[in-house]
């Protein structure tokens, strides 16, 4: 068959981030090629480079030998490279054929659109492919399957040759997955080459013919999938780095303080994005989250935090229903929350340390009296949290915008553990800061921990989860999968947890 | 140890300055272009606002009702709300302050304060709509206050025409003397009609001032303006918020009215706002939405104001050339990237790109 | 009965059609430039500028077509201005409205100043002639409806309009120059309001006044939202609210003051928005300034 694309040496850097490191990607005519590894990992970068999103800043691609210079998306698509978005790029007032053509109409005179040109191809290309659509409907009015086959005729309409799916996956029903891989083997029955980006390793080894493993922005290598096992891909897209150490002295477990039942999400389009999670937190007990983003762990914490609606569960602290409460009340009740994205949700960016320090304790008791500030007392509560948390700058006035990310995360982890939660959420607690602080964080909640605190930590990096946590949930496509004691549980079996694989092979079935 | 970065507010008035600057060229050149002589129209202009004590009290009474309007403008900036129908608060809330200024026989001490609060109650009314739609339903606020100043003025024109005019007028009758501003000519001998409601807004603004920056309330506002999603995360209400600060802003507006109608003409009339509502706008952004910086540029709009009649008579230079002015103004802040861009290619010696 | 005779005769017919073109016209343009994702509450000034320039040409050649093609062309020039900071700079485009507004307020007084010596009414000139029972401007303005109805629903640019309006990324991801089409669309608005001031000062006088749109961009701009950002959709609001101006002043004989007659147009678009009856939903990516490869 012979190789199609050859992307060879691609190196991309960010300011600060060195998102692709010479990485190799062969692709023969005709397969389906899968690209797996963490998130973070490359994958996203690497194929935005090949679709021209990205400019690579070292190395080459070969599309049917010849040297390739993607400059922008359209070059791209002139050579026959097609995406097919993650986020689909679909504009939901217009219909589905009026998507399909939009930059590449088929016109009459006087620049009128042939549109009854335009529904026949669809329609052709439709039955071609075995991509079953309403060329009339609107795409807001259709269900997410149907959208991504719109996504996938968009660029068949475009006469790609190669197509590269992103995470096409993630938004599916189980069913509507089973379609998309008749729809993947199709295309490859009348030519096509497929790139498929995925973290899931149960369907990389159903779909595939090879797989690239990256981590960490490396290609780690390629493997032919029928060589393959879950157990080795696991391994290569984890790695076998040494653990980060946490002094802690075992788990000294009181009652059941919080207890979470039955919950569950809808999201608006009536896809289940939490389904039947159930756990129990004990004081003096971390339970971590593990899971690959994107599979529910946002939005649970959003739930427990009042930010968003379940549409049904129990989730109670101490006794107390605080399900579907406000985010004030919540807070009331004594829950801490150091929140996935600082800059989105835990900081006012143009506030000062010292107002950013207060905020959801703003409007009581000690530092407010009535609607008055007192500004003693929110001054003096800015200097002991900086000197007792080791923010620096050591200047309350100053915008925390100007702030390191490290020094941002202590602000938000000195208010958020200083009030005394009996609860602390603590998600992605270290997620881009640097190890100084990253040490100083994972001590602080160890010591809430061992104050009797209970501790639900979340994060996608296993290493943090599995040195902070006492027993381990592991998400997959908004379910817990399974509870496990985090002494007893390698890191290669939580990885497969994780991608859809199932502890170890003798209870798989 | 300062909490104000200096560095930043220096900057922020530079791109101020440069903007004034800028729009004062360019209107020059249109002065010159007409065939006039420019730096006798501007000589012109500063001689009608500082000329005499008496000039420069009548720049300070067209700078009244522009404090209120910009900072009715620009608290609701601070929440991230832009309340373009200030001009409708303060006809609504001026109307009110006229009618229930003709209430006989009550006391000074409760009929004036009775007065003014009747006017701000309107002003906060006549936004209220537009507020719950945007807190409740996400409608623009642009829109739906645009469309309120069109009601108020059809509903203020038929009220003071046809149920409160005076017989044979275009005016409501005049309001007792319990509810008029004191004047400063009851002090000094001048004719302006400059009168407490200048105080008044000095005091507001510094009550504005403390209200955003020393208060839960400020504090929770300006939250909800720099960062809805952070705002929620800590507790904070939006939409409440959004109605607060909007339905403030209303008061404010509905303030400026009642200045104009208590103080100046003791009556409702035709031709009563001079489109205080829209300058308002140009004040709070050249002010950059901050009390002191809203008294700097009310002042600036209120010299061109009160400046203009001057510099047409002595110079021949149309009084409108002050509304282009203003209009260059906003033209130039809104568009400040251009003079961040063009400080950061000088201080960086080249572009940071 | 007799009420009914007194409003709906042939009379108010004609009345009301006049009424209504300049609100169509101008709600016209609207219609492209926020469907297009650029908010325009410029229309106002956009239409008095086209009103001065057109009285201006028409002055100085004898000529009411110059007039007519000078307000159109220079009401796109006027445009560009609003294109210009809020498509390059990023500015607020409520900011830039307010900014034209007051622009053409000011810039029309000066200069009717400047070559009238004069600040309230400029000479007569030289109208547009009859063609049958109404002014040119007004079959002009049929055919605007009818073109930008094919335009925008049945071209390519069209669906291109529509695309960006919406989801401007998805626009670009197939390679559409979403900056180029917003600038023509912003121009359209101008050309489109400017004709439609023009109709004002030429076609329905022969005067320019101070102020003598007094507040019709501001209707056009609620009959484009009324008729839910469509062509006919604004013709439909626009000869709706062209009735009731028609007919204010027929109304105060049966006790019925104008200014309640005035405010409906403005009720009607408040409760419009706030989906009493049926909501009316703006383009989604309206007055969001377009960043390229900002990737969500």
């Amino acid at each position: 068959m012979g190789k199609i694309l050859q992307m060879k040496n691609i190196t991309k850097r960010f300011p600060g981030v060195l998102a692709n490191d010479r990485v190799n990607l062969d692709l023969e005519a005709g397969e389906i090629h899968a690209l797996i590894g963490e998130n973070g990992a490359g994958k996203s970068t690497l194929m935005s480079i090949l679709f021209g999103i990205y400019k690579q800043n070292e190395g080459e691609i070969y599309y049917k030998g010849q040297k390739l210079d993607i400059n922008n998306p359209n070059d791209a698509i002139d050579a026959g490279i097609g995406m097919v978005h993650q986020h689909f790029m679909l504009v939901p007032t217009l219909t589905v054929t009026e998507n399909i053509i939009l930059g590449s109409e088929p016109t009459k005179s006087l620049g009128r659109i042939d549109i009854d040109k335009a529904v026949a191809k669809v329609r052709k290309l439709s039955q071609e492919y075995g991509l079953e659509v309403d060329p009339l409907a609107k795409i807001k009015d259709i269900s997410v399957g149907m959208e991504q086959r719109v996504e996938i005729l968009k660029v068949l309409y475009r006469q790609a040759e190669v197509l590269i799916f992103d995470e096409p996956t993630a938004v599916l029903t189980p069913q509507e997955v089973e379609g998309l891989y008749k729809i993947m083997y199709n295309l490859i029955d009348q030519g096509k080459s497929i790139i498929f980006i995925t973290h899931k390793l149960k369907e990389v080894l159903s779909v595939s013919d090879h797989i690239t493993v990256l981590r960490k922005g490396k290609s780690i290598g390629t493997v032919e999938t029928a060589q393959a096992s879950e157990r080795e891909l696991a391994q290569m897209m984890v790695g076998r780095e040494v653990l980060l150490e946490v002094d802690k002295e075992p788990a000294n477990l009181g009652d059941v303080r919080v207890e979470v039942k039955g919950l569950n999400l809808n999201d608006n389009k009536g896809v289940k994005v939490l389904d039947d999670i159930n756990f129990q937190i004990r004081e003096g007990e971390i339970l971590g989250i593990a899971g690959v983003e994107g599979n529910g762990q946002s939005e649970l914490v959003e739930v427990l935090t009042g930010l968003t609606k379940a549409t049904e569960g129990i989730f109670k602290l101490e006794g107390q229903e605080l399900l579907n409460s406000t985010a004030r009340n919540i807070r009331e009740a004594k829950v801490g929350h150091i929140p996935e994205d600082r800059h989105k949700h835990g900081l006012v960016l143009d506030y000062s340390v010292e107002d950013n320090l207060v905020l959801g304790h703003h409007y009581k008791d000690p530092f407010a009296k009535g609607i008055n500030f007192d500004f003693n007392a929110l001054e003096d509560n800015a200097k002991r949290l900086i000197k007792e948390y080791d923010i620096r700058p050591a200047n309350k006035d100053a915008k925390v915008k100007s702030f390191s990310g490290g020094n941002q995360q202590k602000v938000i982890v000195a208010r958020e553990f200083d009030f005394g939660p009996e609860l602390l959420i603590a998600s992605q607690p270290t997620r881009g800061v640097d190890i100084g602080a990253i040490e100083f964080i994972h001590k602080r909640i160890i010591e809430q921990r061992d104050a009797g605190k209970a501790v639900l930590v979340i994060s996608a990096e296993l290493s943090e989860i599995m040195s902070l946590s006492d027993r381990i949930a592991v998400m997959y496509e908004g379910r817990i999968v399974d509870i496990v004691e985090a002494d007893k549980v390698t890191k290669e079996e939580l990885g497969l947890l994780m991608t859809g694989g199932s502890k170890s092979k003798e209870e798989s079935k | 140890m300062s909490g104000i970065e200096w560095n930043k507010v220096l900057k922020e008035m530079a791109i101020s300055l440069v903007a004034i600057f800028s729009s004062f060229i360019i209107g020059a050149i249109v002065v010159l272009l007409s065939g006039y002589n420019p730096i006798q129209a501007y000589h012109a202009l500063l001689y009608g606002a500082f000329g005499s004590l008496n000039n420069i009290a009548d720049t300070l009474l067209a700078t009244t009702p522009l404090i209120f309007t910009g900072m009715a403008v620009a608290f609701a900036f601070r929440c991230g709300l832009f309340n373009i129908g200030g001009e409708g608060q303060l006809l609504v809330g001026g109307l009110t302050a006229a009618w229930v200024g003709t209430f006989q026989g009550i006391p000074m001490l409760i009929h004036l304060p009775l007065t003014v609060m009747a006017a701000m109650l309107a002003g906060a009314l006549w936004v209220f709509i537009p507020a719950i739609l945007k807190a409740k339903l996400g409608v623009h606020e642009v829109i739906t206050t645009i469309m309120f100043n069109y009601i108020a003025y059809s509903l203020v024109a038929y009220i003071s025409l046809k149920v409160l005019a005076r017989p044979g007028t275009v005016q409501t009758h005049t309001i007792e003397e319990s509810a008029k501003f004191w004047r400063f000519s009851n002090l000094i001998d001048m004719h302006s009609y400059l009168n407490i409601g200048f105080v008044i807004a000095l005091a507001v603004l510094v009550i504005v001032y403390y209200l955003l920056w020393k208060t839960t309330i400020g504090y929770e506002i300006r939250a909800v303006g720099i960062s809805p999603d952070a705002a929620e995360y800590g507790g904070i209400n939006s939409a409440r918020n959004i109605v607060i600060a909007l339905m403030i802003s209303g008061m404010l507006a509905g303030l400026a009215g009642a200045e104009r109608a208590l103080g100046l003409f003791y009556n409702y009339r035709s031709g009563f706002s001079a489109e205080y509502g829209f300058t308002g706008i140009a004040v709070a952004l050249l002010g950059r939405n901050h009390p002191l910086g809203v008294l700097l540029a009310a002042l600036l709009f209120g010299i061109l104001s009160n400046g203009r009649t001057y510099m047409n008579m002595m110079a021949g230079v149309p009084v409108d050339l002050v509304v282009i002015l203003q209009a260059v103004i906003i033209l130039f802040v809104s568009a400040d990237l251009v003079f961040r861009r063009l400080f950061k290619f000088k201080k960086n010696g080249k572009g940071d790109e | 009965m007799d009420i009914l005779t007194q409003i709906f005769n042939l009379q108010t017919l004609y009345a009301t059609i006049r009424m209504a073109t300049p609100l169509v016209i101008a709600a016209i343009g609207g219609i492209f430039c926020e469907r297009s994702g650029i908010i325009n509450i410029a229309l106002e000034g956009m239409m008095l500028m086209g009103a001065f320039i057109a009285v201006l040409i028409s002055y100085f050649t004898g000529s009411p077509w110059l007039g007519l093609i000078g307000a159109t062309v220079f009401g796109g020039v006027f445009a560009v201005i609003h294109a210009f900071v809020s498509i390059k700079y990023h500015a607020d485009q409520v900011v830039s409205g307010v900014a034209l507004n007051m622009l053409a307020a000011g810039g029309t007084v000066f200069l009717l100043n400047v070559f009238f010596n004069t600040s309230g009414t400029s000479p007569a000139v030289n109208s547009l002639p009859y063609w049958g029972p109404f002014k040119p401007t007004v079959y002009f303005g049929l055919l605007f409806v009818l073109v930008a109805h094919y335009v925008i629903f049945h071209t390519t640019f069209g669906l291109r309009v529509r695309s960006i309006g919406e989801h401007p990324h998805a626009a670009d991801s197939v390679g559409i120059n979403v900056e180029l089409t917003r600038y023509i669309c912003v121009i359209i608005s101008g050309m489109l309001a400017g004709f439609a001031g023009a109709h004002l000062s030429l076609g329905v006088l022969n005067i320019f006044r101070e102020g003598m749109t007094a507040g019709r961009g501001f209707i056009a701009l609620a009959a484009m939202i009324f008729g839910k950002w469509t062509p006919f959709g604004a013709l439909g609001a626009g000869l709706l609210f062209g009735f009731f101006q028609a007919v204010q002043i027929r109304l105060q004989g049966f006790a019925i003051p104008s200014e309640f007659v005035q405010m409906i147009p403005y009720i009607f678009t408040v409760v419009a928005l706030a989906g009493v009856i049926g909501r009316a939903t703006p383009p989604a990516a309206i007055g969001k300034p377009f960043k390229k490869n900002n990737r969500s």
